[in-house]
């Protein structure tokens, strides 16, 4: 048998940039702003409750839907922060994070040939979980000069009668943009009347910083044609315990908890019991975010100083200053300072091809590893900086 | 710039060096987006009004090889007539071996942290300094045999779980 690897995933897009990480991952002494997840530990009173549930003996499966108390909290939580009701039976389904969460809702919808709208720079699953569903990933580039926001003129142009769907990934990771409530409505008047699907990640939705984020489906008309992905990754450093949730209309969730039941199962019932501690108390959220927006401010400002220019970002924890004026390409930039200076910062070009001549320093990192990694970079400059 | 807009900004600048006040105004300017200038004028405006009563630092005295030995003392007090609780607490207060003093509810009235080089020294100074102040009528010595977490500072770092240097 030569062809032991099945064509579908041959053909994606071979990292070359993975032997970077590699060196990345194992570099001794490297301070990473590489990293896309908080650098708090769970907050100990959701670790807490996760014990005391194992030691009671909550172990088993649950239902395919997740736990029904779980659903209720998170139906009371989206319709309290969002003024959007979901029914807790049919309209919310636990997923192993948001990744799973995606996979299902594009597999659910996207017909092969049918054509998904991704707007770029945005994060790396987005483009092969298309791919898997035989559907056609259609980019639009986001650009500096619209502070990476997808526009609503922009989305247009890339609409044809083949589309079927639109990704909306604000907060956005890897750029920090965030879209006001203005932007989101001109993106919903432009899906009504193509009459499209939306797919929102609002995983970083809690993480903004100027002004509180507008969840999409809490537009008129728009929860019909929204599937809302959320997860407890982010905002309440969870990332490990692998723990989403999908919110949308009873026929396309139903639709996804099919494909779940046979790919997953449930979510895990350990993760489940930790996030209901997690939505009955967030006070430790509130200080993660203004810690976080202090380092971001520290970040922004220390990138600006070393000659960078830098797009203010408003939500998540990246940074995405451009590297233009190195006369470097992202990827030897990334790859040049790690060797050089031991700072581990991402290509933009790994989030698509508009990412180029950018770089993503992530600031969930301490206060002091933001001030080194700063004067490493401010170092490395000084000898590359084409004047 | 307007005065509430200015107790926004004391407060963060107050939450910031409570937790680390080793952060130069510069850094501190960044982090709550006003010029240095603006920060250093708050700064000292809390220094002066006694709001910020000092920058120390926060020792583990076992591990840096430093015998101390510190004991709590709970004590009964008879209030005096016009000042209460106060006057016994100030006299207390008073002494350099005394590095709290709490007016506290329940049984005891006054819980009373000393510091010491040896239990002797600290057993000595409650017999002689504290028992026969006069209002005392009992106290209640508890010494201190480890401590966890001081002033919202675990003493042994949490032991963390490595993240990967590099997620997408």
């Amino acid at each position: 048998m030569s062809d032991r690897v099945a064509d579908r995933v041959k053909g994606l897009k071979g990292s070359g940039i993975r032997e970077f990480f590699d060196i990345a991952q194992q570099m001794e002494g490297a301070i990473s702003l590489g990293v896309g997840e908080p650098d708090f530990v769970t907050p100990w009173s959701i670790r807490e409750a996760c014990i005391f549930s194992l030691e009671k003996g909550y172990t088993s499966y649950t239902s395919n839907w997740g736990l029904l108390e779980l659903r209720e909290m998170i139906s009371d939580k989206v319709y309290t922060d969002d003024s959007v009701y979901y029914d807790p039976e049919g309209e919310i389904l636990i997923t192993t994070g948001v990744s799973e969460a995606f996979d299902l809702a594009v597999r659910a919808i996207a017909n092969p040939g049918d054509e998904v709208i991704i707007h770029e720079p945005s994060y790396v699953s987005y483009k092969p979980c298309t791919l898997f569903t035989g559907g056609s990933p259609v980019c639009v580039d986001t650009g500096v000069g619209d502070e990476f926001k997808l526009r609503a003129e922009k989305l247009e142009q890339k609409i044809t009668d083949k589309t079927k769907a639109i990704i909306l990934s604000y907060p956005n990771n890897p750029t920090g943009a965030a879209l006001s409530r203005k932007d989101v409505e001109e993106i919903a008047d432009v899906v009504t009347e193509h009459d499209l699907l939306v797919i929102s990640d609002e995983v970083y939705g809690k993480l903004t910083y100027d002004g509180k984020h507008t969840c999409f489906s809490s537009l008129n008309g728009m929860k019909d044609r929204t599937i809302l992905l959320n997860g407890f990754s982010k905002a309440y450093a969870m990332t490990g315990w692998r723990l989403g949730y999908a919110a949308g209309n009873k026929d396309i969730i139903e639709a996804m908890m099919k494909i779940h039941q046979y790919i997953m199962l449930c979510a895990p019932i350990t993760a489940q019991m930790a996030a209901m501690e997690a939505l009955r108390t967030n006070d430790e959220m509130e200080q993660m975010v203004s810690e976080y927006n202090r380092r971001r401010r520290l970040m922004v400002e220390g990138l600006r100083e070393i000659g960078l220019s830098c797009f203010e970002p408003k939500g998540a924890f990246y940074t995405f200053p451009s590297i233009e004026n190195t006369g470097l390409t992202s990827e030897e930039f990334a790859k040049r300072l790690l060797l050089e200076e031991k700072v581990v910062v991402i290509p933009g070009s790994v989030f698509g091809a508009s990412g180029e001549g950018f770089i993503r320093c992530s600031y969930a990192v301490s206060q002091y590893e933001i001030k080194e990694a700063l004067k490493r970079m401010g170092r490395f400059l000084e000898g590359h900086r084409v004047v | 710039m307007k005065e509430e807009v200015k107790e926004k900004e004391k407060e963060e600048i107050l939450r910031i060096l409570e937790e680390n006040a080793r952060l130069s105004d510069n850094e501190i300017a960044k982090m709550v987006d006003m010029d240095e200038g603006g920060v250093k004028s708050i700064i000292s405006e809390l220094e002066n009004s006694g709001i910020i009563r000092k920058y120390k630092a926060l020792i583990n005295h076992e591990k840096a090889g430093i015998e101390t030995v510190q004991a709590v003392i709970d004590v009964k007090v008879s209030p005096e007539r016009n000042t209460g609780y106060d006057s016994i607490a100030e006299r207390i207060s008073r002494f350099p071996e005394v590095k709290s003093v709490r007016l506290i509810s329940g049984e005891y009235d006054l819980s009373v942290l000393i510091q010491g080089k040896t239990m002797h020294e600290v057993a000595y100074f409650v017999a002689e300094k504290i028992a026969p102040l006069e209002g005392v009528r009992n106290t209640v010595t508890h010494f201190l045999l480890k401590t966890y977490k001081e002033n919202g500072e675990m003493y042994e770092e949490e032991e963390k779980g490595e993240r990967l240097a590099v997620t997408l």
